[in-house]
């Protein structure tokens, strides 16, 4: 993990409230997420995780509350006042979106190289032989072997196919990627290959990741910071290794003493 | 121009009631207006078949006057079924001149060619089109494609020219290439052969694409810059044939292959068979 | 309960780290909200140079006044100040990336056991904390290979990822990844727990050269030999006064 630098943050959150009919997904959450920081959110299905963070990527518009974010280039933007074809450009250049199922975040129809290559051609990128060469170092990147850039992605096990997804969306450089849980439903062995190369990765390029898990070695290995969420509200939040290690809060007390002993 | 005379006393001047043709052309003026933005219409029910030319039939319709002089190719070719039935269709029941010379026509409606004869300030041709979305292939959600066309994100439309690449070294489309129109909205221009692609570029005449079964209507105004998708070190190239035309010796048009007997032997000759007669 | 140092600070040198009125409890929510205090108004100061041991009965509170001086738990009241940037920096209450950035630059923590990485090569665990300070790959993984080498780490081992290591492997492991970088404060809880003879000489040389070369250590050792040979001072920690049970020795 990298350790975040002291400057000013890349994504504020407040007062996020949504609801879905009279049910409250996510209430009032509030934080800051600072470059190089990965924030992890943490709970049990329902928690309303998931929610906050399609309000945070844009995906979802909260019923109040405001999300900020500091550009690159173009100042700091209130992402849900931004015109839709600003959010877009934004989402397939600084931003990333993991998917937990692949195929949702891929085109399953078409090449390996094609789905790496999608963000480049989608900024302009009009050179075959250079996009191919970058969708072959992203390839190698993610460890998927050289001769399957031209392979559709249904050829691929569930475990390349995320790693595809995470060479698509690292591609373009992003300075910030959401992820839903990347791990969810692949095997333990498969699970730890990517972790490592999230990792490794999110170190390399200096990322700054939100991460929703409801694993808590996941969120160990891969955050620097969590928030604890129960019935849509942020209950705890802290120094991942302080959470996990000393948990005040009764639920985030019972998360951890429920996680099976190796 | 409203017409009320009656055809025969049952059917209105060309076909279509005049409501339909105003409600036509104010999609076509809309087309105009947006070169290569498909323009939705209320398309009626016409007396032949979907991908027979509806669409095609019901522009012609719309803009059609007893002035006009009307030519219709199938495949580049006048004598075929479908370009004879519309040709008297709009004989009929709009009292005009049918020709099959380019130069003289007016009104060209097309079936997957473009005529070799170029063409002049004041013609129009229509074009038949089976589906309108370029990006259809690749994006099959009606709302995404709109949403795709008027955010210009057309990166989805180049991964499908780079998958085309990969998998066969070139891009390997033939007809219905996609194009660019004035900078701006990515069209389908029809299912014609990428051969007349430089064809509709900056071209004197005004084009007209109806789509029947879709319901849509798109447009290049005439002198418009249209452009066919490519890559920088892939550029977009038009077939050649090293023979040339059996029968007028062409080395300059669109050649069909024939097959002329059991052995297997080969002719070609122009797809456009009024430039081929022509240089007889 | 508080104790008076053994001996004075220096008063030429600013303590590099400076506690008052340290608190911290658990609560258990699961057992009817049980609160078992452990720390009660702890104060010390540790200065470059000095080397504190922490002693005490089991169960006193050593282990969780370590960790609260890295920010693992989370002190209930009092003040955890460190020197950094020619300032003080308090901890109690910071944020996170304060936290993680003095962990970053001035304070490094080896615990007893190794947190094994999936897949992560020993070299590569050990060099990381260099990397991420921006250190050249070649430069980091030279560093690395000879604190390995010093600390009695087979070659062969290297290049292999620790989770199948022995104990006593890892635990060195962990020590040369703490240690690879040159923290002006380090905290060490019990370093050299489960190593033989040979390889405790070998940690206790290297603390003993980073406590020379300027850095405020804190350490529990239980082996008193070892105590004796790298602490300059003693601090003692004594049980809290109410019935408690104990919870992290």
């Amino acid at each position: 993990m990298n350790t975040p630098t002291l400057s000013s943050p890349l994504l504020s959150a407040r007062n996020i409230t949504k609801r879905f009919g009279g049910r409250i997904a996510c209430h009032d959450v509030n934080f800051d997420l600072w470059p190089g920081e990965v924030l992890g959110i943490v709970g049990e299905s329902g928690s309303g995780k998931t929610t906050l963070l399609n309000c945070l990527a844009g995906r979802l518009t909260p019923d109040e509350g405001s999300v900020a974010y500091e550009t690159a280039s173009a100042g700091t933007v209130d992402v849900h006042r931004l015109s839709e074809a600003r959010r877009r450009l934004l989402t397939r250049t600084e931003w990333g979106f993991v998917n937990q199922d692949a195929r949702e975040g891929l085109r399953m129809g078409v090449s390996a190289g094609a789905n790496i290559g999608e963000r480049l051609m989608a900024v302009g990128a009009r050179h075959y032989g250079e996009i191919r060469g970058s969708a072959a170092d992203w390839l190698a990147r993610v460890e998927i072997d050289a001769d399957r850039l031209d392979d559709r992605p249904t050829t691929f096990s569930g475990g390349m196919r995320q790693r595809l997804q995470i060479a698509r969306n690292l591609v373009s450089g992003p300075r910030l990627v959401f992820m839903d849980e990347p791990t969810g439903g692949l095997d333990v062995s498969v699970q730890a290959r990517i972790l490592d190369l999230l990792r490794g990765l999110v170190e390399r390029l200096h990322l700054s990741a939100v991460l929703v898990t409801h694993d808590l070695g996941v969120a160990r290995l891969l955050t620097h910071r969590l928030m604890v969420m129960q019935g849509g509200a942020v209950i705890e939040e802290g120094l991942t290794d302080q959470v996990l290690d000393d948990p005040q809060h009764a639920y985030t007390q019972m998360l951890v003493a429920s996680i099976l002993p190796v | 121009m409203p017409d009320t005379n009656m055809t025969e006393g049952a059917y209105n001047y060309a076909y279509l009631d005049e409501q339909t043709k105003r409600m036509i052309r104010r999609a076509i003026l809309k087309a105009v207006a947006v070169p290569g933005y498909q323009v939705p219409f209320g398309g009626r029910e016409m007396p032949l078949p979907y991908g027979w030319g509806t669409g095609g039939i019901q522009v012609t319709a719309a803009i059609i006057g007893r002035d006009d002089t009307l030519k219709v190719i199938d495949q580049g070719a006048d004598d075929t079924t479908n370009a004879v039935s519309i040709r008297r269709f709009f004989a009929h029941v709009a009292d005009v001149a049918t020709t099959t010379r380019t130069e003289e026509a007016t009104i060209i409606q097309t079936r997957h060619r473009v005529p070799e004869t170029p063409l002049e300030d004041g013609q129009i041709l229509v074009f038949q089109v089976p589906i309108p979305e370029p990006l259809r292939m690749l994006e099959p959600r009606e709302t995404e494609t709109r949403t795709l066309h008027a955010l210009s994100e057309y990166g989805v439309m180049q991964v499908s020219l780079y998958e085309s690449i990969a998998r066969h070294g070139r891009i390997s489309k033939s007809y219905n290439y996609p194009v660019q129109v004035n900078g701006r909205y990515i069209m389908s221009p029809s299912p014609i052969p990428k051969f007349d692609n430089p064809k509709l570029d900056r071209s004197p005449a005004l084009q007209l694409y109806g789509a029947g079964r879709e319901k849509r209507i798109y447009a290049v105004p005439p002198y418009t810059p249209v452009k066919s998708l490519d890559f920088d070190d892939h550029p977009f190239e038009v077939e050649r044939w090293t023979e040339c035309c059996a029968f007028c010796g062409s080395t300059e048009s669109f050649l069909d292959e024939m097959i002329i007997d059991d052995a297997g032997k080969r002719l070609f000759v122009c797809s456009d068979t009024d430039y081929c007669e022509g240089r007889r | 309960m508080s104790h008076p140092e053994r001996s004075c600070e220096d008063p030429t040198m600013p303590p590099a780290l400076r506690v008052s009125g340290l608190a911290k409890s658990f609560v258990v929510h699961a057992h009817g909200d049980l609160a078992l205090p452990v720390l009660h108004d702890v104060s010390l100061a540790v200065s470059p140079g000095e080397c504190l041991a922490l002693v005490g009965p089991s169960g006193a509170g050593k282990s969780t006044l370590l960790r609260s001086l890295y920010g693992n738990y989370r002190a209930d009241a009092g003040s955890i100040r460190v020197r950094q940037d020619d300032t003080w920096t308090e901890l109690v209450g910071a944020e996170p990336r304060t936290v993680l950035d003095v962990r970053h630059r001035t304070m490094g923590f080896v615990s007893q056991f190794l947190r094994v990485i999936p897949r992560v090569a020993a070299v590569d665990v050990v060099a990381e904390p260099l990397l991420r300070r921006g250190v050249d790959a070649t430069e980091a993984h030279h560093r690395a290979e000879f604190l390995l080498g010093m600390l009695g780490i087979p070659a062969r081992l290297w290049a292999l990822p620790p989770a199948t290591f022995s104990g006593g492997e890892q635990q060195r492991i962990n020590i040369a990844r703490s240690l690879i970088v040159d923290y002006p404060i380090l905290l060490l809880d019990e370093p050299t727990a489960s190593l033989d003879a040979a390889n405790r000489d070998g940690v206790v040389e290297l603390i003993c050269q980073r406590r020379d070369a300027g850095a405020a250590v804190v350490g529990i050792f239980h082996d008193t030999g070892v105590r004796d040979a790298v602490a300059t001072r003693i601090h003692e920690v004594l049980p809290p006064a109410s019935p408690a049970g104990a919870r992290h020795a």
